[in-house]
Order: C-alpha cells, then sequence, then structure tokens
C-alpha cells in the first residue's frame, strides 16, 4: 500500500490555492495541511480566517498567498464570518442576484481559536446548520503569540505558560476533545486529519466539501518550532502520533464512528515523545500514566466504533 | 403618499428594514431591541420577506456574521443594545475598515455597572472611535426614515460604511406612534438592488483583511479617516433625495426656535421632543430660548452646527453619558472641540442628565436653563454636572 501511494499522488489535483512565497517557519506541517485541505476543495472556495499563524504568514499587505477569496475579520469569529458568507450566497442565489453554483465555504482557526477562545462560535455555527466547513488546525498551542498553552495542549506538555519547573511538570490538563465536542452536536460529518496522511486527508476533505450541512475537520499540526524538534521530522511526527495512538485517525458520519487509520499494535508512546524538546523533562511513571490514558481513550474510540455500527453487524 | 398608522416604532423599524429587502439578517436578542429582531424574524417566517434570518449566539458572533454576510455582497441588517454593542466593540472597527456596508439599529440603553435596562447613551458614545456612520433618531418617523436612508448611504459607491441608527431605548423602542410607512415598491425606487463594488467572489478572488505591517497601518487609518469625512457630501445628498422621494426633509444638525435666542439648548435623540414642548412654553412666556440637535453624530458637522448657534451667547448641553474622571459628557467635548479658539464663541454649560432610564422634564429644564441665565449675566462657568443626582453632584442640591 505505501508503495502505491507513491504512484496515486500523481492522481492529485496539482493546483494550488495557497501558495509558496508564505512566510512560515522551516517544516510546519499546519501550511503543509492547509495546502492539501485547498488543494482538495479547489477553486470554487470562499475562506475566512482567524487570526493566527495561517492568517499573518499568508498575508502580510501588500502580498497575498492565497488564489482564492479569503478573508480575515478576527481571531474567535472565522465560524461566525464564514456562516455569514454562507448565508449571504445562499440568500442571494435563492433571489436571482447571483448564479446558483456549488462553493465551498470554510472557516479556519488553530486550536486556540477552535477550542477556547472560538468554542461558542464554532459550536453556534456548527449547531444552526450552515452547509460550511470548520477546519481545526491543531498545533496544540498558541504558537503566534510564543507558544503558550491552551486547552488542546497535550498533558505533559512544557510551553511558555504551562513551563516545566522544579515543582510543575508542565501542561496539567488533559487536551480538550474538540471534535468529540463537534460530534456531540450531532453534524453530517466529522472526521480527525493529518497531513502525514495525504490520501486519508483527501478523501475526508472530499466527504466534508460534499455533505450538505455542516462538516468539521480537525487537523494534527506538527509544529517544529513551539514542539522543539527538528524541522525535517514534521511528516514522520504525524505518523508516530498516529502509530502510537496518540492521535487516532477517524470519522463520524451522520453519528457513525469509523477508525480510518486502525492500530493493531501500538508503537511505544516513547518513540513519538522523545523526538521532542516540549516533553524531555517527562520521567518514566509519568510517560506510563499517558500511555495508559491514550490506550483508555483508544478503547473507547473503538466501543463507539461498534456501538454506531451494531445494526449492521 | 403612505397613510399614517399607528405603530409600535420597533415594529415599525423591522418593517422598514423589510421594505428594504434586505438579504441577511443576524442579531441575538437583548433589550430593549428584541420587538425589531422578533418581528423580522416573523416577516421572514410568514414569507413577507425573502432573506436568510440568522440566529446567531452572541452579539460579537451577530456582527462577525454580518461582515461575512456583507462580504458576500448581501445587503446586511442587523440591532442591539447596551450590553450586545460593547460586545461588538472588537468587530466594528474590523466591519468599517474592510468598508462593508450594513445598517445596524441601536436602540440605546445604558451600560451595566449597575445592570440596568433603560435608556441613556452610554452604549453609543464610547463607540463613538470606531469608524461608523452614526445618525440619531428623534422619533419612530425619523428612524424609520434613516434605516431607508442608511442602506442608500451605506452603500453609496463613494461611502461603503456601515452605518448606525441610534435611537433611544423603550422611551422611543416602545412606544406607538404614527408612521407612514413606505411600501417596498416606494422603497425600491429610492434603494435599488445592492450591487457591492467588491465581494468575495470566486471568479474575481481577493484577500480581504491581510496585515498591516507598520509602513502601512498610518495610511489605512488615514483612508478611514477620508472615508468618514467624506461621507458628509453623499449624505446630505441622500437626505435631499429622500425628501424628494418621500416628502420629509432631514438636515445633519436640526434646529428648534433658534432665531434670536442667546440660549440654546443642545440635545439628541428623543429627550429633543421634550425639550421642543418645554421650549414652547418657555418662549410662550417671552423667554428667548432655543433648541439645536444633532442627528449626523459621524461625520461630526461641524459647519452645520457653527451655523446652527451662530451669534447664540450660552450653550446648556445635555448629555446623556460621562467619562468618569474625564471631561464630562461626550457632546460637550466635542462642541469645544469645534468652538475652542473662535472669536464670540458661546460659554458652554455643561450637563449630563437622563442616566439609566431617569425621566428628563420640565424641573430638569428648568434647572439647567438658571445656570445658563446665570452664565449669561456673567456668572462663572460651571463645571460638568450631573444634574440629576439625589444630594447635587458636588454635595449641595
Amino acid at each position: 500500500m505505501e508503495k502505491l501511494n507513491v504512484f496515486a499522488s500523481r492522481l492529485l489535483p496539482t493546483e494550488d490555492f495557497v501558495c509558496s512565497g508564505h512566510r512560515a517557519c522551516q517544516g510546519c506541517a499546519e501550511v503543509l495541511a492547509m495546502r492539501m485541505v485547498h488543494k482538495e476543495l479547489g477553486r470554487n472556495t470562499i475562506a475566512a480566517s482567524a487570526t493566527g499563524c495561517m492568517e499573518i504568514i499568508t498575508s502580510p499587505y501588500p502580498e497575498t498567498a492565497w488564489r482564492i477569496p479569503w478573508i480575515h475579520v478576527a481571531f474567535e469569529n472565522p465560524a461566525s464570518v464564514a456562516s455569514g458568507i454562507e448565508a449571504g450566497y445562499k440568500a442571494l442565489m435563492r433571489k436571482g442576484r447571483y448564479p446558483r453554483r456549488k462553493i465551498n465555504f470554510v472557516g479556519y482557526g488553530g486550536d486556540g481559536a477552535t477550542a477556547d477562545i472560538g468554542l461558542q462560535f464554532v459550536s453556534g455555527a456548527m449547531e444552526r446548520g450552515h452547509d460550511m466547513i470548520y477546519v481545526c488546525y491543531d498545533n496544540e498551542a498558541y504558537m503566534n503569540t510564543g507558544i503558550q498553552r491552551s486547552s488542546a495542549t497535550p498533558f505533559g506538555a512544557s510551553t511558555t505558560t504551562s513551563p516545566a519547573g522544579k515543582v510543575s511538570i508542565g501542561q496539567q490538563t488533559w487536551k480538550k476533545n474538540v471534535p468529540e465536542i463537534m460530534a456531540a452536536h450531532n453534524i453530517p460529518y466529522v472526521a480527525t486529519v493529518s497531513p502525514s496522511y495525504p490520501f486519508d486527508l483527501n478523501r475526508k476533505v472530499r466527504k466534508a466539501a460534499d455533505v450538505e450541512g455542516p462538516a468539521y475537520l480537525h487537523v494534527y499540526s506538527a509544529c517544529p518550532t513551539g514542539w522543539r524538534m527538528r524541522p525535517e521530522l514534521a511528516v514522520q511526527i504525524g505518523r508516530l502520533a498516529v502509530e502510537t495512538g496518540v492521535f487516532p485517525l477517524y470519522e463520524v458520519e451522520n453519528g457513525k464512528y469509523t477508525i480510518t487509520q486502525p492500530i493493531s499494535e501500538f508503537r511505544t508512546l516513547r518513540d513519538y515523545l522523545k523526538l521532542q524538546g516540549r516533553f524531555r523533562h517527562l520521567t518514566d511513571d509519568v510517560i506510563d500514566d499517558i500511555e495508559a490514558r491514550l490506550r483508555a481513550e483508544y478503547r473507547l474510540l473503538e466501543a463507539k466504533v461498534r456501538m454506531t455500527h451494531e445494526e449492521e453487524v | 403618499m403612505a397613510e399614517r398608522k399607528g405603530m409600535e416604532v420597533s415594529i415599525a423599524i423591522a418593517e422598514a428594514a423589510s421594505a428594504c429587502d434586505v438579504d441577511c439578517i443576524a442579531a441575538y436578542p437583548i433589550t430593549p431591541q428584541t420587538h425589531v429582531v422578533e418581528h423580522l424574524s416573523e416577516i421572514v417566517a410568514d414569507g413577507d420577506l425573502d432573506a436568510e434570518f440568522i440566529p446567531v449566539e452572541s452579539e460579537h458572533a451577530a456582527m462577525s456574521c454580518c461582515c461575512g454576510c456583507a462580504a458576500a455582497g448581501a445587503r446586511t441588517f442587523t440591532a442591539t443594545a447596551s450590553q450586545g454593542l460593547a460586545l461588538m466593540h472588537e468587530i466594528l472597527f474590523i466591519a468599517a475598515n474592510l468598508r462593508l456596508p450594513m445598517v445596524m439599529v441601536v436602540a440605546n440603553r445604558s451600560l451595566s455597572g449597575p445592570i440596568s435596562i433603560w435608556n441613556d447613551h452610554s452604549d453609543v458614545m464610547t463607540e463613538r472611535d470606531v469608524g461608523w456612520i452614526q445618525v440619531f433618531a428623534e422619533n419612530g418617523q425619523e428612524a424609520v426614515d434613516l434605516v431607508i436612508m442608511g442602506h442608500r448611504m451605506s452603500e453609496d459607491k463613494r461611502i461603503l460604511l456601515p452605518l448606525m441608527v441610534n435611537f433611544d431605548g423603550f422611551i422611543l423602542s416602545h412606544m406607538v406612534e404614527p408612521i407612514e410607512m413606505p411600501t417596498r415598491e416606494e422603497v425600491k425606487r429610492f434603494l435599488p438592488d445592492y450591487e457591492p463594488q467588491q465581494r468575495l467572489d470566486i471568479d474575481n478572488p481577493i484577500t480581504m483583511g491581510p496585515v498591516g505591517m507598520p509602513v502601512v497601518y498610518t495610511e489605512a487609518k488615514m483612508a478611514a479617516e477620508w472615508a468618514v469625512r467624506d461621507a458628509y457630501k453623499p449624505m446630505v445628498e441622500i437626505m435631499g433625495e429622500f425628501e424628494k422621494e418621500f416628502g420629509r426633509k432631514y438636515k445633519p444638525v436640526e434646529t428648534y426656535r433658534t432665531d434670536d435666542s442667546e440660549i440654546l439648548f443642545v440635545v439628541m435623540g428623543g429627550i429633543s421632543e421634550t425639550a421642543m414642548t418645554w421650549v414652547d412654553k418657555v418662549r410662550d412666556a417671552g423667554v428667548k430660548v432655543g433648541l439645536v440637535r444633532f442627528r449626523m453624530w459621524r461625520p461630526l458637522p461641524v459647519e452645520d452646527f457653527k451655523k446652527a448657534i451662530a451669534g447664540v451667547k450660552v450653550l446648556g448641553v445635555l448629555d446623556r453619558h460621562f467619562s468618569p474622571g474625564g471631561p464630562g459628557g461626550p457632546m460637550a467635548q466635542e462642541i469645544k472641540y469645534m468652538l475652542y479658539g473662535q472669536d464670540h464663541a458661546p460659554k458652554i454649560v455643561e450637563t449630563v442628565v437622563g442616566l439609566g432610564g431617569r425621566d428628563v422634564n420640565f424641573i430638569d429644564f428648568d434647572q439647567i436653563f438658571d445656570r445658563c441665565k446665570a452664565v449669561l449675566g456673567g456668572a462663572p462657568v460651571p463645571p460638568f454636572e450631573l444634574i440629576q443626582v439625589r444630594g447635587g453632584h458636588y454635595g449641595k442640591a
């Protein structure tokens, strides 16, 4: 399968809508993921951005990396802005003042803009049922302002506001599970994706675009600068995240859970942690605790898969 | 011409927005704005207006959503008040600087601390710097007309700015008044379909809201200054066209019985109706006093105001908000800005009245008038004063 993918990549669209020349750090897997997402969404897409890395690196006036219509209003509200754009075009098309055509309306933000300051806005837009996609590019901290902790920062990670110290192991709370919160909105499509699995990502982006109503994508976005790791490891770390159970790839289609990259035998969590400076202070007993929790979460996910497919068995 | 019908002002405003054939309404409920959006949602639910009614989860989201609607090229309307306007604060600047046309009515209400649902101007006066066009209605008819003119002004290619129509919460929003409601056909002659100058268009992609580095930020702010200042002329022109179409005359600054007056009161909003009645009473007793009212507040109609008060000796300014520990009420501050250093500038008696829904009646006008008369007679100009405070602002009643 790995070998076939090399050839299959030629089938991907060649056109880019997030273009080179932007100012992202070396090895930024967030902009890599964003490029892949928009490659799949194509030209008929309008994007609303949160304030954050992906906003500043792509739009320092008078330059822009965007070949599609793009708007940035503020930090917490891209979901509301995108919902407004969707409503605006819906009204104009219905009233015959704009030709009827399929447009992908996308709002996106980082984990801070999604899990913290913007959670209400994302929830509101999803609940109202707009035909839009919300994408969270999760690099597990406020990277744009200098690596401060968010509610999506993993347990034990050292950040500039959850530093590891003599009496602290760093982040002392468990990562907020935003995909589950979105699934609880009973929207038609929720998925976790990673740029380290490009074909899985493309397939899920396509589903999110094709579904009627709101869709939510949660994107694993490795940040070498913030995670204190070598930039050339950004893709590899994404694969390790899946293989160690840190970031399971799954989707929830109309309430039905499917694990799209099932893991039969997990790699040890240490393989994942040891490459990142943010975890270097963790002791063996803490790592064992984290690993035990990850296994329990994965079992719960598997149980949801079984439960939601029960009638088919 | 349409007949006059008794109608609650909030209902009339909703009917006016419907007559404007708005495409999108994004709003969140807050007293005393609720009747406006409730009625609009009814109009949409009955199929009498083809629009997207977006019941957002907060005012911040309402304004954010409105930015999206306007950026898509839709005619956009919203309404709020008080805490809701304060919650929108962040996005108000951005809507203006993105040059997104929309109309928002604000049912003016006091800001919390302590919480109060009643009327004053603290909500809008703390939003003076946001770069919106701001106008104030005196009565229901004016609120209706300003909503209709508002869309035309906001969408005018020479203006392209969001516009705020202020009308007093409860004392105007919940009053039943005789209203001449134009039909959608009549409005359409005055306000054609909105054709955006630019929009988020997949056939012609643009980047909106990019990062303003220090090399361009100052220029962007200069552009915002021009945009609001230059809106004055087309606004006056549109008021003229409105008069031609509907027969009601509007000016940036309104005057009442100012001829031969030595003392003028300066007000904004619905208080003006009471003030005119009081002026009539005092004038009947042979005292020469008149009234000046700001209808246009942003852009600040400096020349109209100066003309309105030319030759007057004393101005009694009735503010509905003030800055604690600061220079008093906002209207008085801005009047001083307009008149400072001018020959024969009138003396200014600064007062603050009607905070958090306290009634302003003839006794209050009489008190302010006494202070103005004393200054006219040569007494020193007193510092700014909360007229209605129990025990007196400076410890004496």
